[in-house]
């Protein structure tokens, strides 16, 4: 009687931590929120790099190296010493450039791989990477669509750069500096849905000129960072495969199984236990 | 029977706990046995490589790119050990809760092989964090990150070492000769058995479920949604597979530890074994097909990829099945033995398939293990052979309990 009782409280203890944990980790509905965001217009990008400037200096990572700059012959990558870069592309339309950095997903993968929470999606919107929660397990850059955060390997306590849209400044009301600093003007910060609707003002007043699209609106599930092209996408080196959904979605069933599981095998496993041990005795009181 | 009495008597009899585990702590056995030799050098040059890792970063050892941040140490070491270490759920279904008492024998061989594998397997994780020593973050609550797969199997890899544990130790207390121990813990093996098992459903799918978000990264021959399901399956004929390789070593390195008994139950215990193999392996190849089907990549079968998820399918799914199959049907052992080692040698290229070589197949560089990440798998596994081999000569393991075992 007392094991049978030790199994019921097991049991429901197990079920109870389950559940609990799981029904929290459902897809945040903050979507009400108002993101802030940041439009890149591609079309006045003049590949000056002054944003890849500014982004070192303000993040005290290493001083960009002046011969290295774009050109059409060579994908350039962010990695642990630079958190964006600037591409040029031979398009239809000529040699254009393009900024690569992170997204900032509505729902990133990256955070709801993260098992500490270092990497965390802000109320505010940008999503940014925590130094003191970060186990350095690297699934962040396994899930992520974008293949944004990079890892340091060659140090001893090693962190995750990625573009965090210069949060403290977010938080301090001044602009990413990325933006306030470039020269072009190809760069407007405000919130996701002011964004969205300049973006679609400018297409539908210079057809021309744009391509009828807003990449980040929908890829992965919406994105923070809002591209305007002036050639379809694919010319400037953007992925065009990604799904619509977010990608959190992708692990949603599995997650959602696990409190189901948790419950019926448990009690399937007993009832199972009890009828072969009946049986058993059964047999033994035959013989 | 005599030689049985002398094993039974290697147990503590009424000794003081301290002075026989002194006792216990010298070394056995030859020093110069060929698997010394080998892997002595490999551990010592191991142990090298993880302190210049812990000195100079991750990357001074390895080869792993911004791309593809999983390597060997995750595909190989993690990943397809903990499907090998699978064994332990599938033979504590069938003997504590189906009550097939055939397996009996192998249960706690089987349980130490899956619980020191899940130590070494989750130790060999801490080689690949950057920041190990926040490895606690997600345990001890201040950053739960309840929304990850990988919270839910790190949570689960230590709950269920846990439970193998408790599974495990009413042999540690016939070791040491704790009769009121022993029956407390050897109480607790049905609810360790019943959680145990539902852990390993959960975690042996939540391995796969990592790599659910990477759905462009994989190659779409081994990208579905269904890799949980996969893994799952599968690692039921892998850590079965496993059993049957690790029990033909176990008999012929510790034939001493084996009692006339159980020698001669050890062929009916493989030959049933390869039964369960061959339906797992049949549903496996089905699911494996159906989603093959429906996920019409007909067109990618005539690439070099294609090639080589034919050979997984063929040679290491369909061939070892239908060996396993054949094998039952003629009670032939050897060719049970070769269907196991061709089973587990797919386990590893599945699994490898999914985690490394199909991960980012398509990178302008691809990732390539070095000869240091391989040396520290192989001191990880050979420093876990070690303990094993410690153990099974101390523990009864393989032997029968103690005979005050049966007077309780």
């Amino acid at each position: 009687m007392n094991r049978l009782n030790f199994l019921r409280i097991a049991g429901l203890a197990g079920a109870t931590l389950t559940m609990g944990k799981i029904l929290k980790a459902s897809p945040q509905k903050s979507n009400k929120a108002e993101f802030v965001g940041v439009l890149y217009d591609s079309t006045r990008c003049v590949g000056c790099q002054e944003c890849e400037i500014v982004c070192a200096k303000e993040h005290g990572l290493p001083k960009p190296d002046p011969e290295d700059y774009p050109t059409t012959k060579e994908v350039r990558k962010a990695n642990e010493k630079r958190r964006s870069v600037i591409n040029a592309y031979e398009t239809s339309k000529g040699e254009l450039y393009i900024k690569n950095q992170c997204m900032h997903c509505n729902q990133p993968a990256c955070a709801s791989a993260c098992l500490t929470q270092a990497m965390h999606k802000t109320e505010e919107g940008p999503v940014i990477w925590r130094d003191n929660k970060c186990m350095g397990c690297r699934y962040c850059m396994v899930s992520c669509p974008y293949d944004v955060p990079k890892f340091e390997y060659h140090s001893s306590n090693p962190n995750i750069e990625k573009c965090n849209m210069c949060f403290d400044r977010i938080k301090e009301g001044l602009q990413p500096a990325f933006v306030e600093n470039c020269p072009a003007e190809a760069l407007t910060f405000g919130t996701r849905r002011e964004l969205l609707a300049e973006a679609h003002r400018r297409i539908s007043s210079n057809p021309e000129t744009y391509y009828d699209g807003i990449y980040g609106e929908n890829e992965a599930g919406g994105t923070g960072f809002l591209i305007l092209s002036a050639v379809p996408f694919e010319e400037i080196g953007l992925n065009t495969k990604l799904q619509k959904k977010s990608y959190p979605e992708l692990t949603k069933g599995f997650l959602y199984s696990v409190p189901s599981v948790f419950v019926l095998l448990p009690a399937i496993l007993l009832g199972i236990f009890k009828a072969t041990k009946k049986r058993q005795t059964q047999e033994e009181e035959n013989e | 029977m005599n030689s049985i009495e002398n094993i039974a008597s290697r147990d503590n009899a009424g000794q003081p706990i301290w002075k026989f585990l002194m006792s216990e702590l010298k070394p056995r056995g030859k020093y110069f046995t060929p698997f010394n030799i080998i892997s002595v050098p490999i551990i010592l040059v191991g142990l090298v490589l993880i302190v210049i890792r812990f000195i100079y970063g991750i990357g001074s050892i390895t080869n792993l790119t911004q791309e593809v941040p999983w390597g060997l140490w995750i595909g190989f070491d993690v990943v397809t050990g903990v499907a090998f270490a699978g064994g332990a759920y599938v033979i504590t279904f069938m003997v504590y809760i189906l009550n097939i008492k055939k397996y009996h024998s192998i249960v706690r061989v089987t349980v130490l092989n899956g619980f020191l594998a899940y130590v070494f397997y989750a130790g060999a994780l801490l080689l690949d964090l950057g920041k190990p020593w926040n490895v606690i973050n997600p345990i001890i609550g201040n950053s739960f990150g309840v929304s990850s797969v990988l919270f839910l199997v790190a949570w689960h890899f230590l709950l269920y070492m846990m439970a193998q544990l408790i599974e495990f130790s009413p042999a540690i207390a016939e070791w040491i000769g704790a009769k009121r121990a022993r029956k407390i813990l050897s109480s607790m093996t049905i609810a360790a058995v019943i959680f145990g098992i539902t852990l390993s459903t959960l975690h042996q799918s939540g391995l796969g479920a990592l790599f659910l978000m990477a759905k462009e990264k994989i190659h779409p021959l081994w990208y579905s949604e269904f890799i949980p399901i996969m893994f799952f399956v599968s690692s039921i004929f892998a850590g079965l597979s496993m059993v049957i390789f690790e029990g033909s070593i176990s008999h012929k390195v510790f034939s001493d530890q084996i009692s006339e008994k159980n020698h001669k139950a050890h062929k009916g215990i493989i030959h049933g074994l390869s039964k369960i193999c061959t339906i797992a392996m049949f549903a496996y190849f089905f699911l494996q097909v159906l989603t093959f089907v429906h996920g019409k990549h007909w067109d990618l079968l005539n690439t070099p990829m294609g090639y080589w998820y034919l050979t997984e399918m063929i040679g290491f799914v369909l061939l070892p099945m239908i060996l396993y199959f054949y094998s039952y049907r003629t009670q032939n052992i050897f060719l049970i033995k070769l269907a196991a080692i061709i089973t587990m040698i797919g386990i590893i290229i599945n699994r490898l398939n999914v985690t490394v070589i199909g991960f980012r197949w398509d990178a302008p560089n691809p990732y390539y293990p070095s000869w240091m990440e391989i040396v520290v798998t192989l001191t990880v596994l050979f420093i876990e052979i070690w303990i094993f081999r410690w153990i099974v000569r101390r523990l009864p393991v393989l032997r029968e309990s103690p005979s005050w075992v049966k007077d309780h």
